[in-house]
């Protein structure tokens, strides 16, 4: 393969495209597929054979705003449809060079004109499961690039050049990471990709996986130029079937067209990737947790260091970094690390995607450019909160990050600020709640994600969030008392400070912001045994404790 | 009326033998007479708990509604509570029956091994807690005196610390089990 | 240059100065110095999991706390074992461990001998203040030597590597994740259907009574770990 006959196929691919009149992209990811999106493209491709037009009919990846679904996007005149279903099929195939189904069509522009994609760059507009879909749109010219024009040293220069940090959450700058690896000394080195996404209401590397495997694997190659590593492994938790299946086409394609395998490109580099299938573990998000859970051991933390970058798999130098980091490679190649480092804040550039879930009015997965405003996110790309609701906070970072008070939406999103409000950016779960919830209850709710997620290797992490669920549970009960407050705080301290790994370090975080910023709630539920949100029982509270059974009849 | 502490000591849910070696500070006891008077005690006759006790000392875990009771009545009207011994401060011996709850406990000990008129007693003998807890899960308590049972020169030092006002080092003394 | 073969480094520990070898442990060092840092998982001849983080020491500079079990020495280090901060964080770890499962040390095996009660007393714990737990857990007295009582495990692995890197046998390993993780013989059977060696050296680095021969009665059940830097020496000598 070289530069010329990617370009042939990507020219094959338009020509081919260019015998249709009408693209009719139909997203076919789990949101939309659960709401039918199958039998409506089934009918679409029936309805499209009978009319005679010369229609393509394709199936893509995660469009964005899932709460819109089933969603259809009619090229070229690039016309967006919302929550189709297989009945519309009729209408949107006799409206295809006429005007469009009014009705059906949605006022999204306020959502995507704030968006900047280049991650998602593709989602909706390829078939994941053609790797020529991907060639067609500059795919694997990045790795062509960096093998034909590029030393491994030039490829980290431009990562490090372009300011990405990590996206799995940590936000380590990734030039220094891959650096680092680079450098350690040793024959055998590995490439590996986080795949093992676990926060609640967090689906960014799944779209990705699903979506647009391609970019996965081609920035795993790129890493593996950069770093001189011969084997990759992408750990995928087996709870994301859709994406191992996307995962493995797109691989055996790769192999096919000689951009994975031996001499690829007819350069002397060797890589190839296995997939590996995480069991369902939180804590194997974890990297050293990771790292023996593929080398077929119990999947717990060690302590750092060394770190995988000097001694990882197998005791060997591993590089390892999450899909959207990885997904970020390839456009950062083609493009120049000047163009990323132009993009985002001061210290937190380029973009970053993020699952927006909870009381908002446009739910689904957003790109953004980081330094965006929080309440840019919240009134402008998410809607607002419906139902005539106030918001209250937003959460980011899944059970590891906090919530951010509603008086601080003008907060900009970035690995420092998120990090100075007492929340963290994470891998990019960002939940909205409005004045119905409970902050107890929801730091009850992250704490006890976290307690049944320890691997229980650590005392602080095992045995602490099980005591702070507890605490937590006697504030709701209504049977907390100051004392436990006091505790459940001195806790918190002990389990961030002491914890082995990050699930541990982090764990008392959803505590920590709340108490910061919504201390009255705690109050309210342990002076005056009252719920504010309305949302806590308080079925143990005094007066209902004497007439229950504490007592045995 | 006397210048003296009044002391009191109370028995919940143990086996009275941190009374028992509370005893065993034999002849030092006459010492401590000099200090404080028993104004309430397994070993003193008084039926109902003074006002303004000085020291109480409690034996034993809080395992029916009568101790949660009594440990309330005792830290209202104590000016320094101190746990004696392990059941106070850890439930110890009596908190083994938590895992498997008291209904367990009750038909072991009222059905299946009563040979006649099996029956849960519900007259006189107090309702049982769900769960066995320390003291300190109910009142604030001043002074923690682990062991099991503390010992008598535990007692004595700790005690003679206590009155004088002198400094003590509970750790140094005893431990839980000791 | 090549790199010396014994690279000295020279550290700072509690306001001594102190020499050490390259790849040394703090804790290794603190030790030859008779520097006490108390740990429950670390046993001299068993490899290091850094999971008890009662061994947790503070860097002069660095806000982290390290592990001194697994923490390797660096030049112009400044070690503080036993801050205030520190003797906070190992009495609520200790805190964490009694209220964890049923700790009932008057009527132990290991009552006197036990590493979990004495570290209770040296770290000056008086009493528990969070709540207790009481799970219900299983007293496996299938092997005919040997008994594990989960009620006083603590979960520090020693078993599990004795068996496996000493013994050979990998007869224990953990089960189960978090607060319901649990150590088991071989894959979960009974202790004495299962592939045990009957070597006892997992009941003589257990550190509390979880695990005990049934020989012994009462409290009178004291533990002789140290037999394990000495079999590791000769078998190095061989």
């Amino acid at each position: 393969m070289t530069i010329e006959e990617l370009e042939q196929i990507a020219k094959t691919v338009q020509l081919e495209n260019s015998r249709y009149d009408y693209e009719v992209n139909v997203c076919m990811d789990l949101a939309c597929a659960s709401q039918g999106a199958g039998l409506l493209r089934d009918a679409l491709s029936r309805l499209a054979e009978a009319s005679g037009k010369k229609v393509l009919i394709r199936k893509t990846g995660c469009m964005g705003p899932c709460s819109s679904g089933p969603l259809v996007r009619v090229d070229p005149d690039d016309t967006l449809y919302a929550k189709v279903k297989e009945t519309n099929a009729e209408a949107i195939i006799n409206s295809l060079g006429e005007k469009p189904v009014a009705e059906l069509q949605c006022d999204l522009n306020e959502h995507f004109d704030k968006q900047v994609r280049v991650v998602l760059e593709n989602a909706g507009h390829i078939d994941p499961e053609k790797i020529d879909d991907y060639i067609s749109r500059d795919g694997y010219k990045a790795l062509l690039t960096a093998l034909t024009e590029m030393t491994p040293n030039g490829v980290v220069h431009r990562i490090t050049e372009s300011g990405l940090r990590g996206r799995g959450g940590g936000g380590y700058p990734t030039g220094l990471k891959w650096g680092t690896v680079a450098k350690a000394s040793g024959d055998v080195k590995y490439v590996v990709c986080n795949g093992d996404e676990g926060d609640p209401g967090a689906f960014m590397d799944r779209s990705v996986m699903e979506g647009d495997p391609h970019r996965v694997i081609e920035g795993m190659a790129i890493a593996a130029y950069a770093v001189g590593a011969s084997k990759g492994f992408i750990y995928v938790r087996a709870e994301y079937p859709v994406a191992v299946a996307r995962l493995t086409t797109a691989l055996r394609e790769a192999r096919r067209r000689g951009l994975l395998g031996s001499g690829i490109c007819n350069t002397t580099f060797n890589f190839d990737i296995e997939i590996r299938l995480g069991a369902g573990a939180f804590v194997c998000g974890e990297e050293t947790a990771l790292l023996a859970s593929i080398e077929g051991r119990r999947g717990t933390p060690k302590p750092r260091p060394p770190y995988p970058a000097v001694s990882g798999l197998w005791g060997k130098p591993t590089l390892i970094n999450n899909v959207e980091t990885y997904a970020n490679i390839a456009p950062i190649v083609r493009n120049g690390g000047k163009w990323f480092f132009n993009m985002g804040s001061e210290r937190s550039k380029g973009t970053k995607v993020f699952a927006l879930t909870g009381r908002i009015k446009n739910t689904g997965l957003i790109e953004v450019p980081l330094g965006i405003k929080l309440w840019e996110i919240i009134d402008v790309i998410g809607g607002g909160v419906p139902g005539g609701h106030k918001l209250k906070a937003i959460q980011t970072g899944g059970p590891s990050g906090g919530c951010i008070p509603a008086d601080m939406m003008s907060l900009g999103v970035s690995y420092d600020a998120l990090m100075a409000a007492g929340s963290i950016m994470g891998s990019g779960g960002m939940i909205v709640m409005d004045d119905t919830s409970c902050m107890v209850n929801v730091a009850r709710f992250f704490v006890e994600f976290c307690m049944t997620e320890s691997c229980g290797k650590c005392i602080p992490c095992r045995a602490g969030t099980a005591q702070m669920y507890t605490l937590l549970t006697r504030i709701c009960d209504g049977t907390g008392t100051m004392d436990d407050l006091e505790l459940l705080i001195e806790l918190c301290d002990t389990v961030r400070e002491t914890s082995l790994c990050g699930l541990g370090q982090t764990a008392p975080n959803p505590v920590l912001s709340t108490l910061k910023y919504f201390k009255n709630e705690y109050l309210e539920h342990i002076m005056h045994k009252r719920c504010p949100a309305g949302v806590c029982s308080m079925a143990g509270a005094p007066a209902a404790q004497t007439a229950a059974a504490e007592v045995l009849a | 009326m006397s210048s003296k502490l009044k002391l009191a000591t109370a028995w919940l849910d143990g086996c009275s033998g941190c009374h028992m070696s509370f005893l065993d500070m034999d002849e030092r006891l006459l010492e401590l007479a000099e200090l404080v008077d028993v104004v309430y005690s397994p070993v003193v006759d008084t039926k109902d708990f003074p006002d303004n006790v000085d020291i109480a000392l409690v034996e034993g875990a809080v395992a029916s509604v009568d101790d949660e009771k009594k440990i309330r009545k005792i830290r209202a009207h104590s000016r320094m509570l101190i746990a004696m011994g392990d059941c106070a401060i850890t439930g110890n011996v009596p908190s083994m029956r938590n895992p498997i709850g008291p209904d367990a406990i009750l038909d072991r000990a009222y059905f299946e091994n009563a040979t006649i008129q099996p029956q849960i007693p519900c007259v006189v003998v107090p309702k049982l807690l769900k769960t066995v807890k320390p003291i300190h899960e109910f009142v604030k308590v001043d002074v923690f005196l682990p062991g099991c049972p503390p010992s008598a020169d535990t007692f004595h030092t700790a005690l003679t610390a206590l009155i004088t006002g002198e400094p003590l080092d509970i750790p140094a003394l005893t431990r839980f089990g000791a | 240059m090549t790199e010396a073969p014994f690279d000295v480094k020279t550290l700072e520990i509690d306001g001594r100065e102190l020499s050490a070898r390259r790849g040394q442990t703090i804790l290794e060092v603190a030790r030859e110095n008779d520097i006490n840092i108390p740990t429950l998982c670390n046993m001299e001849g068993l490899s290091n999991v850094g999971a008890c983080r009662l061994c947790l020491v503070e860097i002069k500079g660095s806000n982290k706390l390290l592990p001194a079990c697994v923490a390797t020495v660096s030049e112009g280090m400044v070690v503080s074992t036993n801050t205030e901060r520190l003797q906070k964080h190992r009495r609520n770890i200790l805190e964490l461990l009694f209220a964890e499962r049923n700790h009932v040390c008057s009527v132990c095996v290991s009552n006197g001998h036990c590493e979990l009660q004495s570290m209770a007393q040296d770290q000056g714990l008086t009493h528990v203040r969070m709540p207790y737990r009481n799970p219900h857990l299983p007293v496996d007295a299938s092997h005919e030597r040997f008994t594990v009582d989960h009620n006083r495990c603590i979960l520090c692995t020693r078993c599990v590597r004795v068996c496996g890197e000493i013994e050979g046998a990998h007869v224990w390993d953990v089960m189960g994740r978090g607060i319901d993780s649990m150590v088991i013989t071989d894959l979960h059977e009974d202790w004495g259907k299962s592939t045990c060696t009957r070597c006892g050296k997992c009941v003589q680095v257990c550190p509390t009574g979880a695990l005990f021969d049934k020989s012994k009665i009462g409290s009178d059940h004291p533990k002789y770990p140290d037999f394990l830097p000495y079999l590791n020496l000769m078998r190095e000598a061989r």
